[in-house]
């Protein structure tokens, strides 16, 4: 049977998060050729919706409302519900993002629904369609089914692969409006602490330092290196701990999830805290001296050596590589 | 003020991860609290002391959670509640959780509630915001300060690395994110008066909870291990012709660059 299901898409600065693209083909696996609604909510959205039918939304909604221009979960709450109510979907898919890991338990719990989280995969189409998500902090993984009711899925960035981008293709565009009110939750202040440029967590490159980075200075490198392969800096709690840089970049059981094509761990010695964060990404390199560090133990490639003689030499090579592509 | 804590007796993640016949082996395991539980237990504990007022730490699973609930008092929580499902429910889910938490509390009017932001076994982060949900109470996820101030309640939180400063009001859910706090450990003189605080035992049926209400909406078919990755390959030779190699095999083999 053919579904309906819905998609939040997800604005970051002024432009949609990949995830957002992901959770469409999501979507387009569980409706298996029922249709594909994209919601937008912002105080001003409406000129990402086209993007998403490009991705292969077939339908957006958008929700202006000044009381969303900043998300709150009573704001959020609210336009969802409305749109949900108005759109009666089979199935919905959120991001497993700070935004939608905060937001989905509230619709679940208001909908009276389950709710499959942190979703990495997706297995099969329509009623059959079967979700695949990491348990133990990434040491295990169960399969689970949705019994009755909607199904309500979030999905991990960067795991399942957006649908490739037609320009040719386009969504009907609508817009609803909701009353927003009562909102319990003020917003005094964000402090951006996220380096500028390639989202760590979407990120199809991270270069990681641990403590053997040894400095704030040490560090520079790294970037670099990450600068050449369009990815982003990435660390270790040990180097967070010791001040070498701050802890929006730390990734592992109590910082960041990431699952990017390449990892490459530079003086990271390896703690099961810290592979909680990134032992599913695709390719896994470490740069260490110690032989025995267990970060080798679930590398693909490893090199024991100094990572300030081995990453200046990365990036020389790679600079080759890109200039003879 | 009337402060509860919500405490997950966890599976240690640290620990070797057996699966046999679909299900995660349990035996000789090792249990702990939820490592968020601790920072919410502390948070409770250092709100209590700053402005009066008794901590409940609240579990519910199994016989085998007392444990927990005591190094919970033992730190220095007032009271304890274990909700024993034990032989009323089979099959669970984050609905079904954070339902039976509901229904305890309420009607015991607490002021503050603090959770972990996720369970380091089942991951799903849903319990928190779901029980705030069906009490119809405010929540703030992934805090890393709090400060109450009367009703009016200034909260920092973690959003992917920004901070978020947000105003709200009691009474409120918050979920405990890394940073908030150092949990203390239980001293010998807390474990010691642990043992005679109170432990209170519910069921189901002192909740007027039927079974059927509580019933999963989702269903866990299969659980497995990640299939083994193969040793990986540490290069050798010259360090030069390493970094070469590498870059060769990023490429070509790999093809991740
Ligand atoms: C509840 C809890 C949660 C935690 N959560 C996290 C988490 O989310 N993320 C996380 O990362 N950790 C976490 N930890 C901490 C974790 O246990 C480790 O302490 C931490 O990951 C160690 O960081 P590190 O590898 O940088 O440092 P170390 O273990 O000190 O390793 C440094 C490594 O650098 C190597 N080295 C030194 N100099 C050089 C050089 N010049 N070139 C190459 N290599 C060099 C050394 O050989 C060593 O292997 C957590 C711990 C607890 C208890
Ligand atoms: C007897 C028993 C049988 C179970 N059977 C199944 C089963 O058949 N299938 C299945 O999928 N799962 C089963 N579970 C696991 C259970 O479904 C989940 O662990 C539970 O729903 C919590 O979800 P989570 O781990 O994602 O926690 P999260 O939502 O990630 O937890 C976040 C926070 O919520 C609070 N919290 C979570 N759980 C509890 C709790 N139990 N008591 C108090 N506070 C809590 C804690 O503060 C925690 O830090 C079983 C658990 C028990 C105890």
């Amino acid at each position: 049977m053919s579904k309906k299901v819905l998609v939040l898409g997800e604005a970051r600065e002024g432009a949609l998060r990949n995830v957002s693209y992901e959770a469409i083909a999501a979507a387009k696996q569980i409706s298996s050729g029922g249709e594909v609604v994209s919601v937008l909510l912002g105080d001003s959205v409406g000129e990402l919706a086209n993007e998403l039918g490009k991705y292969g939304a077939d339908r957006v909604i958008t929700v202006e409302h000044p009381h969303l221009k900043q998300y709150t979960s009573d704001g959020y709450g609210q336009a969802l519900l409305a749109v949900i109510e108005q759109e009666n979907p089979e199935a919905i898919v959120f991001g497993h993002t700070a935004l939608g890991k905060d937001l989905s338990p509230k619709i679940a719990s208001k909908l009276q629904i389950g709710l499959v989280s942190d979703v990495t995969s997706i297995e099969g189409e329509g009623d059959a369609a079967v979700f695949i998500r990491p348990i133990y902090s990434g040491k295990a993984f169960e399969k689970v089914k949705v019994k009755d009711g909607i199904e309500f899925i979030t999905i991990r960035p960067n795991n399942i692969a957006p649908l490739a981008k037609d320009d040719s293709k386009s969504a009907e565009v609508s817009s609803m409006s909701v009353d927003i009110t009562n909102l319990r939750t003020i917003i005094k202040e964000v402090v951006r602490k996220s380096t500028e440029g390639v989202d760590l967590s979407e990120a199809k490159v991270v270069i990681a330092g641990g403590r053997g980075v040894k400095s704030e200075e040490g560090f520079a490198p790294l970037k670099e290196l990450a600068d050449v392969l369009g990815g982003a800096v990435g660390a270790s709690r040990g180097a967070c701990d010791a001040d070498y840089c701050d802890y929006s970049l730390q990734i592992g059981q109590t910082g960041k999830v990431v699952t990017p094509d390449l990892y490459i761990a530079a003086g990271i010695s390896g703690a099961i805290q810290h592979l909680a964060g990134m032992s599913n990404s695709k390719i896994i390199v470490a740069i260490n001296k110690d032989p025995e560090a267990n970060i080798f133990k679930v590398a693909d490639y490893g090199i024991v050596g100094d990572l300030f003689e081995v990453i200046p030499m990365l990036i020389e090579e790679f600079k080759k590589l890109k200039v003879n592509a | 003020m009337n402060i509860y804590v919500l405490v997950k007796r966890t599976f240690d993640t640290e620990e070797k991860i057996v699966v046999s016949g679909g299900k995660i082996q349990e035996d000789g395991a090792e249990f702990i609290i939820n490592p968020y539980d601790e920072y919410a237990i502390e948070e409770a504990i250092q709100v209590r002391d700053a402005q009066g007022g008794e901590v409940t730490v609240l579990t519910m699973g199994g016989e085998d959670a007392e444990k927990q609930l005591r190094t919970a008092l033992a730190m220095g929580a007032d009271k304890a509640v274990l909700i024993n499902i034990e032989d009323d429910v089979e099959e669970l889910d984050q609905f079904t959780a954070a339902h039976i938490i509901s229904e305890y509390l309420k009607d015991k009017n607490p002021d503050l509630i603090l959770a972990g932001n996720v369970a380091i076994d089942g991951g799903s982060g849903q319990v928190g915001p779901r029980v705030a949900e069906s009490l119809g109470i405010n929540y703030v996820t992934t805090i890393t300060n709090l400060e109450i101030d009367g009703t009016t309640v200034t909260i920092k939180r973690d959003v992917e690395g920004d901070t978020e400063v947000l105003e709200t009001s009691l009474p409120l859910l918050v979920t405990a994110q890394q940073g908030l706090n150092e949990p203390r450990y239980p001293s010998l003189p807390g474990i010691m008066k642990a043992k005679k605080k109170p432990l209170e035992e519910v069921e189901l049926d002192d909740l007027d909870i039927d079974e059927d209400d509580v019933e999963a909406k989702t269903e866990t078919i299969e659980i497995y291990l990640p299939p083994k990755k193969e040793a990986g390959k540490v290069l050798e030779g010259d360090l030069a012709d390493q970094v070469k190699e590498l870059v060769h095999l990023l490429h070509s083999e790999a093809k991740v660059v």
